[in-house]
């Protein structure tokens, strides 16, 4: 009797300490919680200094995981989404889900940010890689007259796609049905995500994949690959921004706030670029990981206004259809 | 009349069945009463609806059509490795629709090794992408499986029909005539339908080899409607097109379906004394060959590739495959309670037009399920914490027409042959089960549960809806690698699921035909 008494009252207070750690829930994308990606070591930093169960949930990429927070509304367990990039800001913040930031710190960004709901953590170019060998067009309309075979990915399905997208529309505006159909010789085919593209470029079945500046990053560093490159356009490049927000509804705002403010730190971003293969939101203090500086950078770097992206969207997503289903 | 005697109790098989009606239609509902606004159909609607239906013609046709030699030579022919053969066509389908996709290319692809090969012959390359890729990909995914389900009906026709058609000394013509046709006209048009319902909610594949946006199916639409423009009325209407152009065909396919015994035998091996000649040998023997090497290059190809991947693998995706495991047995279990009842009714039935219901689960985009059960379990729990076991039931649902497709023939077979005199010895219930049906369907019911659970090894579709940090399944972990550019470790992935899926299916399959040997 004695020992069961004993065995409850450890048990007891077993729960309590586990009920003491405060658990706080971050959504995000997939890539980001692999063993590869930055979730393992991301969560390590903070708990080492948070006395907190820090927990990633994986929800496919930015758009999923903006569907999953609407399905669930303000009954969802995340205390913070993490991965939704600035295409899907507006619609973000339009859930009424989100709560203000008051995240500061001296972003490496090529352009202000005034946003106050998100703060940014890391970001990138789009570009398209190819193989060193390949002959690059500077810009699209080179592209487009070349015979260059290219595999992009669905804007209907994909963020990198809804990028792409954004990115002609922004450059060439009205023009920019013209553009898509000079491409649409060029596009070996669309992909469901980046993931199906990447691998059928990997695999030779195209010569440029729509990627990012910083994927031969990701060849050079880890694989010590130096066959793969960006090509630079001349009419300058689309950014993507990756941000974290936390939730009005949250149960630990403190937390979530303090995590927040830990992803700007120079601990997070220190791992971020070698593992999501982006650049840093913030400068760490060791700079940027050996094989960063033989990236190309582009000159320009082209972002659409958050506010205005929903609205350009349908608009650019029509052409593109028109374009390409000829 | 003799089906008035039908002894088994149909009680069951209508709950199953209505069972399958509520999950699927309450799923409907559920996104219905979430949603905001009226959606209408678009004229871009009209067109993937166009598309999608014409490339699940194309590849039903295909598939059937080239099944259906496939089928008669393994049916006729003993030779080493054929066992092997007949497990490898379960292999196809269940991979996840990525890893397919690459192992075709590696064949078919831009720098395949068919074109390889052409310019070694100083030919033009070939390019795969459009609607022949489509339909090419969708015949490497179903021939397979047509092939199966044929030489089941095939293998069905009783030894001493053969023996009798060679004392009276008919032609392989006459044979095919009097014997072979009848079945076939038992079974093609049910298999046809079930492959025209696959690739109806086919999106991946369509959209990756069809070479753009022509190739847009409403799957994609829905897929759209779900996770990018979030708009649930839409999703909501174009799945409801989807179960209503699926369901359609279902009924058609089935409706015309003749019921026809093929009499009782006495369950001996089959000989066939019309398959001696040497023409027919050298045509059986290049119709199993040009199918082998079509189905078995691309997986080699897999495994190539999967081999060199083994070393990068994370111990994650062990865990993964422990989950896949998990719920790839689960699913076995529920389609045993809900398929057996289920086959059991449709087999009391003359015309079988109610195995549609049992298509419901296939023609149901799985975002769609998912997501109506997700909004209909969010306000009691966390949705979380039932992810496998909902992948499980999601993927016995879309299981359950291979499944009833699998047994129903046989059964109805058995229940016209056994069922009076089972009636007139008062057999019913568990014992009618136990001594009658199980024994003659064990065969079916072994490749139906493998199939099944090679099935849910495969699953991306539901589990991506409810996963969290703790449950991930193998397919899912997968694409997490391939998301953090670890191809290489994705394609050792691809094995393992592979190997896995196939060790389920050919565990289930062969303690079938055992216990049906016993």
């Amino acid at each position: 009797m004695k020992a069961l008494t004993l065995a409850a009252t450890t048990l007891i207070a077993a729960t309590a300490a586990a009920a003491d750690t405060p658990e706080l829930v971050v959504y995000t994308y997939d890539s980001f919680v692999s063993d590869w990606g930055p979730g393992p070591q991301i969560e390590k930093a903070f708990e080492e200094t948070c006395g907190c169960d820090l927990k990633f949930v994986g929800n496919g990429d930015g758009a999923a995981l903006l569907a999953r927070l609407k399905l669930e509304g303000a009954r969802t367990d995340a205390d913070l989404v993490l991965g939704l990039d600035t295409g899907l800001i507006a619609a973000a913040k339009e859930t009424g889900l989100f709560a203000t930031t008051e995240v500061t710190a001296d972003y490496a960004l090529p352009m202000e940010w005034a946003d106050t709901t998100f703060a940014p953590y890391d970001w990138g170019y789009f570009a398209f890689v190819h193989n060193k060998d390949l002959d690059a067009p500077a810009n699209f309309k080179a592209l487009g007259s070349s015979d260059l075979k290219i595999v992009i990915q669905d804007p209907r399905s994909s963020t990198p796609g809804l990028g792409l997208l954004m990115w002609v529309k922004d450059v060439y505006g009205d023009e920019a049905p013209a553009i898509w159909e000079g491409l649409a010789d060029n596009v070996v085919t669309v992909t469901k995500g980046w993931s199906e593209a990447y691998g059928l470029f990997l695999e030779g079945e195209a010569d440029m994949v729509l990627s990012y500046t910083t994927s031969p990053a990701y060849h050079i560093i880890a694989e010590e690959d130096e066959t793969k490159a960006a090509a630079i356009f001349d009419e300058g490049h689309y950014m993507q921004i990756e941000v974290v927000g936390r939730l009005a509804g949250s149960d630990q705002p403190e937390l979530a706030a303090e995590f927040m403010q830990f992803m700007v730190s120079d601990a997070a971003q220190t791992i971020l670029p070698t593992t999501n293969w982006m650049y840093p939101a913030v400068m760490p203090s060791g700079g940027l990981a050996k094989g960063f500086e033989e990236l190309v950078t582009p000159e320009k770097a082209r972002l659409i206004d958050a506010d205005k992206v929903p609205a350009l969207r349908e608009e650019a997503l029509a052409e593109w259809l028109s374009a390409l289903s000829q | 009349m003799a089906l008035r005697a039908f002894p088994i109790s149909t009680k069951s098989g209508i709950s199953a069945a209505a069972l399958v009606v509520v999950l699927i239609l309450g799923a409907l509902l559920a996104v219905m009463s979430r949603a905001e606004t009226g959606a209408g159909f678009v004229s871009s609607d009209w067109n993937a609806l166009r598309f999608t239906v014409w490339q699940a013609f194309l590849s039903a046709l295909f598939s059937t059509v080239l099944a259906v030699p496939l089928a008669r030579a393994l049916a006729r022919r003993r030779f080493v490795g054929r066992g092997i053969l007949v497990t490898l066509l379960g292999a196809p389908f269940i991979l996840p629709v990525i890893v397919a996709v690459l192992g075709l290319l590696t064949i078919f692809g831009r720098s395949g090794w068919l074109n390889a090969v052409l310019a070694q012959a100083g030919l033009p390359p070939v390019s795969i992408y459009g609607l022949h890729g489509v339909v090419l990909a969708h015949v490497f995914f179903n021939l397979p499986l047509a092939t199966r389900l044929l030489l089941q009906g095939w293998q069905a026709v009783p030894a001493e029909r053969f023996r009798l058609a060679a004392q009276l000394r008919l032609t392989p013509w006459a044979v095919f005539r009097v014997i072979e046709a009848p079945v076939l006209r038992q079974i093609v048009p049910g298999v046809a339908a079930l492959i025209f319902v696959i690739c109806l909610t086919s999106f991946a594949v369509a959209l990756t080899l069809g070479g753009g946006p022509r190739a847009t199916t409403l799957e994609l639409a829905i897929y759209q409607a779900f996770r990018f423009d979030f708009d649930l009325g839409r999703a909501a209407l174009l799945s409801l097109v989807q179960l209503v152009v699926a369901g359609g065909a279902a009924v058609i396919a089935l409706w015309v379906l003749p019921v026809i015994s093929l009499g009782g035998g006495q369950d001996l091996p089959q000989r066939r004394w019309d398959a001696h000649g040497g023409v027919q040998r050298g045509l059986d023997g290049a119709v199993i060959v040009l199918g082998a090497a079509f189905l078995v290059l691309p997986l080699m190809a897999v495994v190539l590739r999967g081999a060199a991947g083994l070393t990068q693998m994370p111990p994650a995706v062990w865990a993964a495959a422990g989950s896949s495991l998990f719920v790839a047995l689960i699913s076995v279990l529920l389609l045993a309670v809900l398929a057996l009842p289920m086959a059991g009714w449709i087999a009391s039935k003359r015309a079988g037009g109610v195995e549609a219901i049992g298509l419901l689960g296939l023609s149901a985009s799985p975002l769609m399920i998912g997501t109506g059960w997700f909004i209909l379990i969010n306000p009691v729990m966390n949705p979380a914490d039932l992810a496998l076991p909902v992948t499980a039931l999601v993927n016995a649902l879309m299981a359950l027409p291979f499944c009833l497709r699998i047994m129903v023939p046989r059964l109805r077979d058995t229940v016209q042959d056994f069922g009076r005199l089972s009636a007139s010895l008062g057999m019913q219930g568990w014992p009618l089960w136990r001594w009658v049906i199980l024994p003659r369907l064990a065969p079916q019911i072994g490749f139906a549960a493998g199939l099944t659970g090679a099935l849910s090894m495969g699953d991306l579709g539901v589990i991506a809806l409810f996963a969290d940090a703790e449950r991930v399944t193998l397919p899912l972990q997968m694409y997490r690698l391939m998301g953090a550019y670890q191809m290489e470790a994705a394609a050792g992935a691809a094995l393992v699921l592979l190997v896995l899926a196939l060790g389920i299916f050919w565990a289930c399959d062969a303690m079938g035909r055992r216990y049906a040997a016993a």
